[in-house]
């Protein structure tokens, strides 16, 4: 495999707010390769979308990361001076938000906010050659070239989302990273949405880190995936492995909620409990409270991610596998 | 199940009068060490109202000289040793009729206040609850005297009544009734719909129950603050009308009126007449203002969450 | 722009209800409020044939019903009636002091928004820290300020102890607006008769009070901008924006304070009854000859058909503004369909 593009490494995030620190993300490391897509998989509030802010070092204040670092380039991003960070966002490192209808903004033309950004990374460029390479890229993401002279407003959403998408693109990035791209879409724009993203990814050799709550969206187009619960990394591998194999019992939850259609009178299985309170975490394995598997151990000792065959993952019940 | 029921419980406000006053006490004493900031803010305007109270209510024990007492120094003198502020031109004690004259603009803005919330908030409730073409009249009147100045408002109506306590009075809570009811109405409407209230309708209570047991306790939060920030309007309203000469008949010391007697000896540059009395006048819609921001921060779990 | 045209026009009608209102609620201020005006005017004393003449020359001897049509009627000609105690029309002196006031108010309208939006957008910006909390210190602090004495206070420091600024009038006095004046808006006036010297002198009058105005209205500018525009930076389009690394200032104070600015302008809308309340006590601090001093003259001498006309002027001007900003509101906004 050859030489990944971004390293994360031990990340700590934390939130003080009125009643203790939310430890949103702990310990966690991930790499992302050239070309490759990471899926990065858990239940809303794991702190999947803090990790992908912090690539960006855009954590939501009064978050912030209190430990590790993120190698890109042979610097960490979460050290960088502000005027580099500035360079950085949106030129190497590119995002795309769940919500396509809220994240462009309303009172600009679509052109005008391509032009503001490529003005920004590129002092100087001429407005024509710029109009030339918005309208190219709109193209290639199959929206007429003259949509980019109206509002946000006169767009449908399948297309505010590709707009997005372009945004994101149009600097040429390494590194996309897309949180929950097609929650607030319809079914056949979101498979439009997979197939766009596969494309372009060849195209431009993109490192993408896709998160979403749906394993299932994951599963059909990346190449590693990581599970995150309670704001730690909990298994991670190759999407088979992890698909045939799940070693976690979480992941094993999460493979079984994904409903299959070809099965007849199936019951939909369905996780007992909720997420853990991330101010006042259960003491030893975030999982369990809710785990089928649980053994005293899991009550009391925090499992540390070990490596199991082709798979990392951190539970007790593959100890003796160390 | 377990939980929904725990979570039904935990929002279902207490509905008897100890137990507001008991959430308010709770939420006030418990948070305070949360938001620092708001907490002192608020402090700092009860200690300014109680200071304020206290002088409108045992003036004697504070003032030097008698408010209306004309030998009290020699004329327009400045703030010294005897008179602390100063005099003015019928050499009167300045600081004795700022002392004295809290009673007036204090009275005066809280019967106001009083008043005009009484009957916003009842209409509000009213409009709201019962809804269809009553609602629709009111509201629209109500919207159009809110769109109006208010101390044109006031003006007119103080002009028409002609000077006095009563009238000046009048005068001030009618300007401030449409923005109760706007309020009241509105979160009656709100809360009309929400669940329980509903259940409540479908298990038989009747009208003036749900009104009084519903409604009213979930509005309370916000007209405390609305009233406090009310007061606080109404002072400097007072204060303008009987700047402009239209409220007190004379002989009742009162700051807007001392303001507007002072105003003629300003060239010549006796500025102890207005400046003090303006002072308060602002020190005291001050510590309504901070009272009311300290409250809304305090009982607005939304503000909070921000 | 047809379809603005469409809008205008509808918005337009819907504005006719509103003024119906206001003018009705005039009507029941003045007329049946208790206090009679012509014994009001008279005085206690005069004998009752006196009264009844009067009344009857004024027509308020008759049913309150017909006082209204005939009232409306007279509305509806722009005709305000004949002063009580002066022998001219209403109109007259409204005409006249009316474009003092507007001119008072456009300017402090000026002054409020530099001072309180900017301020407000970096009090927003820096959320929570020692400026935010100082601006909106600043801000509470001039929301209560008496605006009359604040203009005394500003006239004190400016006009008496250093002397640099005018504390009363327009002009001063070597300057005579009978030389130039023609609309009654002496900037505009001074400036089409070429008088320099003239308009120079007009802007150095209209200082204070404009700032007087500009700062009180400014608390209520900084808490509206400081509101909207914390709501709008939690948007999904700033966090966008800044992940494409647009810079801090630019979303601050392009992105975010455009998109803030159209609540701002409706409130501004709903603010516009505090100028004209400000404006008439800003008017009789520094003897500006303008429609607030217009009012409280007329109320002191009891003449109940010019404050009738100018409380009417007052009510169809605020109808006349939520109009426009309703229309601005319209051409600002791409997203509202006409």
């Amino acid at each position: 495999m050859n030489s990944p593009v971004c390293e994360i490494k031990n990340l700590h995030i934390e939130y003080p707010i009125a009643i203790g620190t939310v430890r949103a993300v702990e310990d966690a490391s991930l790499n992302l390769y050239p070309g490759k897509v990471l899926g990065l998989v858990g239940e809303s509030g794991c702190g999947k979308s803090t990790l992908g802010l912090s690539l960006l070092n855009l954590v939501r204040p009064p978050g912030k990361v209190s430990k590790g670092s993120i190698i890109y380039k042979g610097q960490d991003i979460l050290t960088l001076p502000g005027k580099k960070l500035l360079k950085l966002r949106g030129r190497n490192i590119s995002m795309i938000f769940q919500n396509p209808l809220t994240s462009l903004n309303p009172l600009m033309k679509i052109k005008d906010q391509f032009y503001d950004t490529m003005i920004h990374h590129e002092p100087g460029l001429k407005k024509e050659a710029a109009m030339k390479r918005i309208e190219e890229l709109v193209e290639l993401l199959g929206i007429e070239k003259k949509r980019i002279h109206e509002f946000p407003h006169q767009l449908s959403g399948g297309m505010r989302q590709r707009i997005m998408i372009g945004l994101a693109l149009i600097m040429k990035p390494d590194i996309l990273i897309a949180d929950e791209p097609t929650t607030s879409l319809d079914v056949i724009v979101e498979a439009g949405f997979i197939e766009l993203l596969n494309q372009l990814r060849q195209t431009y050799n993109l490192s993408v880190m896709l998160i979403s709550h749906n394993l299932g969206l994951v599963a059909e187009i990346a190449e590693r995936v990581a599970v995150m619960y309670g704001g730690k990394i909990v298994e991670e591998g190759s999407a088979e492995s992890i698909y045939s194999n799940p070693l976690h019992p979480y992941t094993l939850g999460l493979i079984q909620c994904i409903p299959n259609i070809k099965l007849e009178n199936q019951h939909l299985f369905t996780m007992p409990g909720s997420p853990p309170d991330l101010v006042h975490p259960p003491p030893g394995c975030r999982f369990s409270p809710r785990c089928p598997k649980v053994m005293a151990q899991c009550r009391k000792e925090l499992p540390p991610l070990i490596r199991k065959n082709e798979q990392k993952v951190a539970c007790w019940l593959y100890r003796e596998n160390r | 199940m377990g939980t929904g029921e725990k979570e039904r419980k935990k929002n279902r406000v207490k509905f008897s009068p100890s137990g507001i006053a008991g959430i308010l006490i709770r939420k006030i004493i418990g948070v305070h060490k949360k938001y620092g900031m708001e907490w002192w803010i608020m402090i700092a305007g009860i200690i300014i109202i109680l200071f304020t109270v206290y002088m409108a209510l045992f003036p004697e024990t504070l003032s030097p000289f008698d408010p209306l007492d004309q030998n009290a120094g020699p004329q327009l003198s400045p703030p010294g040793p005897v008179n602390p502020l100063g005099t003015d031109n019928l050499s009167r004690d300045v600081l004795s009729r700022i002392i004295h004259g809290s009673r007036t603009i204090l009275g005066i803005a809280f019967t106001a206040a009083v008043l005009a919330s009484s009957i916003g908030i009842t209409l509000g409730l009213l409009s709201g609850f019962a809804g269809g073409i009553t609602d629709r009249i009111l509201s629209l009147i109500m919207d159009s005297i809110y769109s109006f100045p208010g101390l044109i408002l006031a003006i007119t109506f103080a002009a028409m009544l002609g000077p006095g306590v009563i009238n000046i009075t009048l005068a001030v809570s009618v300007t401030y009734i449409p923005t109760y009811f706007r309020l009241v109405r509105g979160q009656t409407l709100s809360i009309k719909e929400e669940v329980y209230v509903e259940a409540a309708k479908a298990m038989g209570a009747g009208r003036a129950v749900i009104l009084a047991r519903y409604i009213f306790p979930n509005i309370i939060a916000t007209v405390v603050v609305l009233f406090s920030m009310n007061i606080a309007d109404a002072i400097i309203t007072e204060a303008g009308l009987s700047y402009l000469g239209l409220g007190l008949p004379a002989g009742v010391p009162d700051w807007g009126m001392d303001i507007a007697l002072g105003k003629r000896f300003l060239p010549s540059g006796s500025w102890w007449v207005i400046t003090y009395p303006g002072l308060m006048v602002v020190i005291l819609a001050l510590g309504f203002t901070m009272l009311g921001e300290g409250l809304a921060e305090l009982l607005n779990p939304r503000l909070i969450e921000k | 722009m047809k379809h603005v045209l469409k809008y205008i026009i509808t918005r337009v009608i819907l504005t006719i209800p509103m003024v119906f209102i206001l003018l009705t609620f005039v009507f029941i201020i003045l007329r049946i409020m208790p206090g009679d005006p012509v014994s009001a005017m008279l005085g206690a004393h005069a004998p009752e044939y006196v009264i009844q003449e009067k009344k009857e020359a004024l027509g308020l001897n008759k049913p309150v019903y017909i006082q209204y049509v005939e009232y409306l009627a007279q509305l509806a000609r722009f005709d305000f009636g004949e002063s009580m105690i002066f022998k001219q029309k209403v109109s007259s002196p409204i005409i006249e002091k009316l474009p003092a006031t507007i001119e008072l108010g456009i300017f402090g309208m000026l002054f409020s928004l530099v001072i309180g939006i900017p301020p407000g957008a970096f009090a927003a910006r820096k959320r929570r820290s020692l400026p935010d909390f100082g601006i909106r210190l600043y801000g509470n602090i001039v929301w209560c300020i008496p605006v009359y004495w604040l203009g005394l206070m500003l006239q004190l420091v400016f006009g008496i102890w250093l002397d640099i600024f005018p504390i009363a009038g327009r002009t001063g006095t070597k300057v005579f607006p009978s030389l130039f004046e023609r609309t009654g808006f002496y900037l505009i006036d001074t400036l089409i008769t070429g008088n320099i010297t003239a308009f120079l002198d007009v802007l150095y009058h209209i200082f204070l009070p404009a700032l007087t105005l500009g700062i009180y209205l400014s608390g209520v500018y900084i808490r509206l901008t400081r509101a909207n525009m914390i709501d709008i930076l939690k948007s999904d389009f700033i966090l966008a924006a800044r992940a494409r690394g647009i810079p801090e200032n630019k979303i601050v104070y392009n992105y975010a304070l455009k998109n803030a600015f159209i609540p701002i302008l409706t409130m501004m809308g709903l603010q516009f009854a505090l100028l004209i309340g400000g404006a008439i006590l800003t008017e009789t601090t520094f003897s500006w000859p303008g429609m607030g001093r217009l009012l409280l003259e007329r109320i002191y001498s009891r003449d109940y058909p010019t404050i009738q006309g100018i409380i009417v002027v007052f009510a169809l001007g605020i109808s006349m503004i939520s109009l426009i900003v309703d229309i601005i509101y319209a051409l600002v906004d791409p997203r509202i369909k006409y």
